[in-house]
């Protein structure tokens, strides 16, 4: 079935040419989506009807001859960490299992605007409280490269894009649950800059990593869905005040004189297979005109604590509210304080118990100063590296996970052992700046994906980079084993 | 004299005057059904994200000038954490680390002794909803209801040094610090509906001592009078403790305002809030530029207008400062001088009658019907004579009741003054026929009894005689 590997903007221009209709693809897809999930389990909610139902108001208003955006009528999918109106919004977790937000996140709001077409919400690690892909308050995901092996990171919505259950994904990103399970699903997943797309109705875990971004098929995909949910939004005081660009025209096949900067540090945790695929991508940015350098940012390796730290401290806030006295899970009890530790109880799971633990502890008075002042100390340490490292490159090219699909190091070796499949991941969002995970190639038949990071604000830099390289090689473009 | 010194400081906490709430949208409106004023930020539903309103930051800052603070150029919102049903997020947004206002005082007088009170800061918060128990306490009730329509609203917390020693100093602390608030439009400051509340901390320590006492928590007071009573009824009891050789426990204690004592409600082993700076919300940067501008934008404050009562009007000190501790009564005062400039009538008439009658039906002046206007004309019929004083006040009544025009009252009523000497001659005849004994002890020289006559007549006539005429028309019939 062609239809399910093409990207929004062919199908798009197809259904501009009535080729077919919008009902159509949407059938298609939720045809694949029965098909497959049973294997892939991307998604939480399927929303058949709706979707069905918002398929033929696009095709009426095309019918019309309304003008519309190439995303209208194109099936996508929102992780469950985004509230979407009138659709089930759970973190994958007991304790919101039946949470209905009677409102959409801004980004959401802005794609069912341009008439994309919601398949339904994907699943994720509960509250994206990873690293263990296994521990998803519901069930996990799985990549379409092996089915046996968790997508990484916290999102169903990259696996969905890979398989061909959705044209385009939307997910969130606070230690690089965009661009790992990207990597390891073949697809692309960009983390904007912070504040570059409103998190109104993003579900917080930790509210100075949090962004939203897209996990989509190629380049001028995402061109056209930051186009669409970037930009100011006056109800989130973090989103930034700064119009955003047409991204449209960055879509350019040079990379001449960029120069282009390789952490060693990142490299150097690398699983040595992932790291070749590196060093054999700055050889083809070379070639195509691009000067890549190796460059030292020797705070890389305090970047993870600091996160676990601030993660953790801003996790166990935001996660205060599920008391069970307005909405989700409530297990009664003959007081309300017992209510409220046995809803807790019951409705979290031992990771998001685990951090919650641990978030306390760093803010409470007697530990305050030792851990979470000395995070934000790190912090901002990391962010001044990376402001020195820009003055002198463009944009960093890194291993977009530092290990390999169904690699992950494993639960038993620790919570912290686990994290550090996400160390190249995590400096950014420390950083708040954007980064985007590019496919490139196999490992023994699994994905590998690499990671450009650029300055504040220059998502274009990592679209011109991967839209060079992917007219230029076909590592960009993988077909998955689970075959459309 | 006791041998103990009280210390006791004050947090008050004050509902800004804004039309929405402070992160969203919501009408602050008092009054409205339960849970009618919602939205997904202020019940803190899962991915809401809330903005500042500016107005608040605007209002903080001027109560910070007129409490004479310093105000912070850069401070920022924390998050204070802890469980509570009408809680929605599972915290609290608070500046805990840098206020907005710090540094300030304000003065007050006690027993004709004028006392500078210091502030240690003004913070700007949210304040949560409403519990409302079907009986008794959260833990014993069998069910809780809660009013969200107050989550959200925004709030400053005024905290001053611990330097009042008395009830008293305490009771006029909150009637300044109410009277520049309503000056300065910051808040309605009305204690009855909640937008002003206030918790004493209080120890009591030897006199001559500088170590502070074990403090404890008064909350659940309705009235300035309240705090007053409930701060010296635990400073008696905190020194009971002490003289009978126990140690005062460090405890919030409620007070109870028909048994008039304070009752132990928790051991308060400071919580640990676990506070740290709040990410989703945007700091407050003032420039200096617009901390000037609002500076110029202070009204003249309570102090400064009751000097100006005293040196233009010729008011006594005590009626200015009765007149001044509020907005509203100072402006009636000012308007009713502009149509009548005679400002010692005025103010008799206020602290008189008016006052009476707002503290007997429990009312607030913008409630009663009476206009500057209405007392000038009012003044004005018994400066003409038209009318006598003791009239007056019961016309007053009825315009404080129903708003009319004197005048018409005075018709409607048949109130004006007998000044007919014909009508009033014959009253005076029957009134002499009718008391021989009191008409022998005048002449006999007991000049009291000229004053039971007088009070005849004007009984005779339902009041409407003028008495200074009745007086000389009697005089001079009796000594013919
Ligand atoms: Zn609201």
């Amino acid at each position: 079935m062609k239809l399910l590997t093409l990207s929004v903007h062919q199908l798009g221009e197809l259904m501009e040419r009535k080729e077919f209709s919008s009902e159509e693809l949407t059938r298609v897809h939720l045809e694949r989506i029965s098909q497959v999930e049973d294997e892939i389990k991307a998604f939480v909610t399927v929303t058949e009807e709706a979707a069905l139902a918002q398929a033929r108001a696009v095709d009426q208003k095309r019918a019309r001859g309304e003008e519309l955006s190439l995303l209208a009528g194109i099936p996508m999918a929102i992780t469950d960490n985004i509230c979407t109106d009138g659709v089930k919004t759970t973190c994958a977790s007991r304790i919101l299992y039946n949470f209905v937000p009677p409102y959409d996140a801004e980004a959401a709001a802005r794609l069912k605007g341009a008439g994309a077409v919601l398949m339904g919400k994907c699943s994720m690690d509960e509250f994206s409280i990873g690293p263990a892909e296994e521990k998803s308050g519901f069930f996990s995901a799985r990549t379409p490269f092996a089915p046996e092996a968790a997508p990484g990171g916290s999102s169903g919505g990259a696996a969905a894009v890979a398989a061909g259950e959705a044209a385009f994904t939307l997910g969130s990103d606070t230690a690089g649950s965009l661009r790992q399970p990207a990597a390891f699903c073949g697809v692309i997943g960009l983390k904007p800059t912070y504040g570059r797309v409103s998190r109104y109705g993003l579900i917080s875990y930790a509210s100075s990593l949090d962004q939203i971004g897209p996990f989509a098929r190629d380049m001028a995909d995402l061109a056209l869905i930051l186009n669409t949910i970037c930009g100011h939004d006056a109800k989130d005081s973090t989103s930034a005040a700064v119009a955003g660009p047409d991204f449209k025209k960055s879509l350019i096949n040079d990379v001449k004189g960029l120069k282009i900067g390789l952490p060693k540090e990142y490299l150097a945790n690398t699983e040595p297979r992932a790291a070749v695929k590196i060093w054999e991508a700055a050889a083809q940015l070379e070639e195509l005109g691009a000067v890549c350098e190796e460059v030292s940012m020797p705070h890389t390796e305090y970047a993870l604590p600091a996160h676990y730290i601030i993660s953790s401290a801003e996790a166990s806030s935001n996660l205060a509210r599920y008391d069970g006295v307005r909405y989700g899970l409530r297990v009664d009890a003959d007081d309300v304080l017992n209510m409220f530790s046995k809803t807790r109880g019951q409705g979290f799971g031992d990771q998001v118990k685990t951090r919650i633990m641990l978030g306390t502890h760093v803010l409470s008075a007697a530990n305050y100063d030792d851990y979470y002042v000395k995070a934000l100390q790190v912090r901002t340490l990391i962010k001044q590296e990376f402001a020195r490292t820009f003055e002198k490159f463009d944009c960093l090219l890194t291993p977009a996970s530092s290990t390999i699909a169904g690699q992950s190091r494993k639960e038993t070796d620790g919570p912290l052992a686990a994290y550090w499949s996400k160390a190249c991941n995590i400096p950014v969002n420390l950083a708040g700046v954007p980064a985007m995970s590019l496919p490139f190639g196999l490992v023994e038949g699994l994905p590998v994906g690499l990671q450009f990071i650029a300055p504040h604000f220059g998502e274009e830099i990592l679209l011109r980079v991967g839209y060079t390289l992917q007219q230029n090689t076909e590592q960009t473009r993988l077909k998955p084993g689970l075959a459309c | 004299m006791s041998r103990y010194e009280a210390v006791i400081g004050l947090e008050v906490h004050v509902e800004l005057k804004t039309e929405t709430k402070i992160f969203c949208g919501c009408s602050t409106e008092f009054g409205q059904a339960p849970n009618t004023q919602v939205c997904p930020v202020c019940l803190g539903l899962p991915g809401s994200t809330g903005v500042l309103n500016k107005k608040v930051a605007e209002l903080a800052a001027r109560a910070g000038l007129a409490l004479n603070c310093k105000i912070g150029a850069y401070t920022w919102f924390d998050r204070k954490n802890y469980y509570y049903p009408d809680l929605p997020k599972g915290f609290q947004i608070s500046q805990v680390f840098r206020p907005i206002a710090y540094q300030g005082y304000l003065d007050i007088e006690v027993d004709g002794r004028e006392k500078r009170i210091n502030i240690t800061r003004a913070h700007i918060e949210e304040d949560p909803g409403k519990l409302i128990h079907a009986s008794g306490s959260i833990m014993t009730s069998r069910s809780s209801f809660v009013d969200y329509n107050r989550s959200g609203m925004p709030l400053i917390e005024i905290v001053s040094e611990p330097e009042l020693r008395s009830g008293a100093e305490a009771k006029a602390y909150l009637e300044k610090l109410k009277a520049i608030l309503e000056y300065t439009g910051v808040s309605d400051v009305k204690m009855e509906q909640g937008s002003l509340r206030c918790d004493a901390n209080v120890s009591v320590r030897p006199v001559g001592t500088a170590a502070l006492g074990t403090k404890t928590e008064i909350k659940n007071m309705n009235s300035f009078r309240a705090v007053q009573r409930a701060i010296e009824c635990e400073v008696d009891r905190q020194i009971d403790v002490l003289e009978e050789g126990d140690s005062v426990v460090q405890e919030t204690r409620a007070w109870d305002e028909n048994k008039g004592i304070t009752m132990s409600m928790r051991n308060k082993e400071n919580p640990d809030y676990r506070c740290f700076i709040e990410q989703e919300v945007s700091p407050i940067e003032l420039s200096d530029e617009w901390i000037k501008d609002l500076r110029a934008t202070i009204p003249e404050l309570p102090d400064a207008r009751r000097k100006r009562l005293v040196a233009e009007h010729g008011l006594p000190d005590y009626d200015a400062g009765v007149i001044t501790s509020s907005l509203a009564l100072a402006e009636f005062f000012d308007a009713t001088l502009e149509k009548f400039p005679e400002a010692k009538k005025i103010s008799n008439w206020i602290m008189g009658e008016l006052l009476r009658l707002l503290n007997a039906r429990g009312m607030e002046l913008s409630q009663s019907k009476i206009t500057p206007a209405g007392l000038a004309s009012l003044l004005e019929l018994i400066e003409k004579g038209s009318i006598s004083n003791k009239i007056g006040k019961e016309v007053f009544e009825t315009m404080f009741e129903e708003g009319q025009e004197p005048a018409q009252i005075v018709k409607e009523k048949g109130l004006s003054q007998i000044s007919d000497e014909g009508q009033l001659t014959r009253i005076i005849a029957e009134v002499i026929a009718k008391n021989p004994k009191s008409v022998e002890d005048f002449q006999a020289g007991k000049e009291k009894a000229i004053g039971f006559l007088v009070g005849q007549v004007m009984k005779a006539t339902r009041g409407q005689a003028n008495p200074g005429v009745v007086n000389t028309m009697l005089r001079e019939k009796l000594a013919e």
